[in-house]
């Protein structure tokens, strides 16, 4: 199992190996992006209407990353995430009224209300949390890796964390094992440049965050994740690389929250300034539309369809949040133990 | 049937279950090549494969994560902490996701996996190899909890945990590996072949979790024991006359508390015996139930004999390991009108 191996070569570059998505593939990740971004306006919205109570950490600004990488993904895969994790449902294909119901506490949702925010799961979407403890969920998607190679399915593990989260102990455990054992895990970081209020530069001695993973002998990439296009060919390099049963790769994507780590941040810790201009030069979703239009690829009249069609299904899961029952004051003692 | 002692009884489990079950994997801090500090895991690693019996690094947190995600795709994974004094860095991961999981996801996700860790004193280990630190784990909803006293129950109990779907703590008193230990340590030591719970089938057999042992039956008190205090608590009873009736639990979590209380109504007397520290050790939680389920049946009131409220101190060995001294007082004072 332990195997003395060449050292790897890191790629900082990332990403330029993947042949170009075809216009239906793009229109795609618009679509998905859309959707996450539609999804998560209505979840801060029903947070605001006192609908959505606790916490609740949006995704908006960070879409390019999970549909770049999840469109890399194949059937069987693995998927496991901290807490900013609508996005990644989502992505994964888990139903929107089921997330947002599960939001709002009700019996509809994944966890019938018992998970919230942070805690959902989905074994038919191979999607398996959620989880709110910051970092832990790293370590247990090795164990993920770990299981698909045991079984010898083919399959693949996408563990996906923060910035915070990337200086926590469990993630370098987690890097030196699956170095060790060539695990099948595509660990990524989504350096929105902030851990709650605490940049990047203020909490890690290294800042290139990808190149950590040289001291574990583990092939990093860094990319832009404000780019779904850039970030979907570096995953399909990734996932190339891993599924030869080369070991696991660390990809930084270098991303930007626009709301607040949760619904209770006052960003003093950065300025409007930083802020707009990454929503005015840089945002995910814009970027793409432009990328249609220079193509061709859609009109004018297909962007309101599209916008009309996504807004329905938020509406849809937003009205599913509210008349979906409460879940029965049962169900609190249920799923402690095996019954 | 061969005689075996409480490590090659554990050996088997695993060795019986590695055989049984593809999805079983051992895994831990030189566990496979070098088979384990105590022995448990010896020859594993040759006979099954270095796939499915294999050292990790020294990562604690790591281990049991691991262990998390294996056990949500489907492997039954057995993972070693060398010490339970080592199992702190590792609480994260078995409170926050592998005890909870079953509850966040509504029942959809389960973190099948066992933990081994041997605990207890006895064996001068200081403060950092001689814990006991069972009661952080009853704590937690969604752990299951076991502590066997002999090689039988060792295995067939380590048996249904790896079969178990919810998480399993298995702490093995590290003092009972090599023959039992009624904490007469002036007395040389006995193997474990004189006495029958050595006698352990080759193959496949299980101990139900939750299930209580009646181990002395007796009419004048009810000791409550687990792990080594099993065998002092007999002790203490052969010292002292007292017909003690002693319980040994074997599983803390679930709890086998319709044995306890038929004791006690029939008894009337108590007294609980762990080597853990007392304050907020398992015998409170045992007190308080054995107090609302028999108060109208108790003649004296319920004694408890613990390690002290102290770290396992190198020099005291035997001031702080409860032994049967301590525990014949205890058994004196609740039969006094």
């Amino acid at each position: 199992m332990a195997s003395k191996k060449p050292q790897k070569a890191d790629d900082s570059s990332g990403g330029s190996s993947g042949k170009k998505p075809d216009a239906d593939q793009l229109v795609g990740f618009y679509k998905e992006m859309l959707l996450i971004r539609r999804f998560e306006e209505r979840a801060g919205q029903l947070y605001g209407m006192g609908l959505i109570g606790g916490f609740c950490h949006l995704y908006i600004g960070q879409e390019a990353v999970v549909v770049g990488l999840q469109a890399c993904a194949k059937p069987g895969d693995s998927v496991v995430t901290s807490y900013r994790d609508h996005g990644h449902m989502l992505a994964c294909g888990m139903d929107p009224k089921g997330v947002m119901a599960e939001l709002t506490g009700r019996a509809g949702g994944y966890s019938r209300g018992k998970g919230g925010s942070m805690h959902m799961f989905s074994r038919e979407k191979g999607f398996y949390g959620g989880h709110g403890i910051v970092g832990a969920q790293v370590p247990i998607g090795t164990g993920l890796g770990f299981a698909h190679q045991y079984k010898g399915d083919g399959g693949l593990c996408m563990a996906y964390m923060g910035d915070g989260a990337f200086n926590q102990g469990q993630v370098y455990e987690s890097l030196n094992m699956a170095s060790l054992w060539d695990l099948p895990v595509l660990y990524v970081v989504e350096n929105n440049k902030y851990g709650m209020g605490t940049s990047v530069e203020r909490a890690s001695a290294t800042t290139e965050l990808a190149e950590r993973g040289k001291a574990y002998n583990v092939k990093n990439m860094s990319v832009d994740g404000m780019d779904v296009i850039a970030v979907r060919d570096a995953g399909l390099e990734a996932v190339e690389y891993i599924r030869a049963g080369k070991g696991p790769v660390l990809m930084e994507a270098k991303t930007y929250r626009y709301r607040g780590h949760s619904m209770s941040d006052p960003a003093k810790y950065r300025t409007k300034e930083e802020l707009n201009k990454m929503r005015a030069e840089h945002d995910p979703i814009d970027h793409l539309r432009q990328t249609l239009i220079e193509m061709k690829a859609l009109t004018e009249e297909d962007f309101k369809a599209i916008d009309k069609d996504i807004k329905d299904v938020v509406m849809a899961a937003a009205e599913f949040s509210q008349q979906s029952p409460e879940p029965d004051p049962k169900e609190l003692w249920t799923d402690i133990l095996v019954a | 049937m061969t005689t075996m002692n409480m490590a090659q009884a554990l050996n088997s489990a695993m060795d019986t279950m590695l055989a049984r079950d593809p999805n079983v994997v051992i895994f831990g801090e030189d566990v496979g090549y070098f088979g384990g500090v105590f022995r448990c895991t010896a020859d594993l690693q040759q006979k099954h494969g270095v796939d499915r019996v294999f050292d990790t690094p020294v990562a604690e947190g790591g281990i049991l994560a691991m262990a998390v995600g294996m056990g949500v795709y489907g492997l039954r994974p057995v993972a070693e902490i060398q010490f339970a004094d080592y199992i702190y860095p590792a609480i994260d991961q078995l409170v926050s996701e592998a005890a909870r999981l079953r509850y966040r996801s509504g029942g959809e996700f389960s973190a099948p996996l066992t933990v081994r860790a041997p605990s207890g004193g006895g064996i001068f280990g200081g403060q950092t190899h001689s814990q006991s630190p069972e009661a952080l784990f009853t704590h937690v909803c969604g752990l299951k909890t076991v502590i066997p006293s002999n090689p039988y129950d060792a295995k067939g109990l380590l048996i249904s945990a790896i079969e178990d779907d919810d998480p399993v703590v298995f702490f093995e008193p590290k003092r009972l590996y090599n023959g039992p230990f009624d904490g007469h340590h002036e007395r040389p030591v006995q193997p474990w072949a004189k006495y029958p719970a050595s006698e352990v089938p080759e193959g496949y057999y299980s101990v139900p979790l939750g299930k209580a042992a009646i181990v002395r039956r007796g009419s004048d008190v009810t000791v409550v024991a687990y792990g080594t205090m099993v065998h002092v608590a007999v002790a203490a009873a052969e010292m002292t006359g007292i017909d003690a009736e002693v319980i040994d639990l074997r599983t803390l979590v679930p709890l086998d508390i319709d044995t306890i209380v038929a004791s006690v109504k029939k008894t009337g007397r108590c007294v609980i015996v762990h080597e853990a520290t007392r304050t907020s050790g398992f015998g409170a939680e045992l007190s308080a139930l054995i107090q609302e389920n028999c108060f109208y049946h108790l003649e004296s009131k319920i004694e408890r004999v613990t390690g002290w409220d102290t770290p396992y101190p190198l020099a005291f060995e035997w001031d702080y390991f409860p032994g049967p001294d301590r525990v014949a007082k205890a058994l004196r004072r609740t039969m006094e009108p």
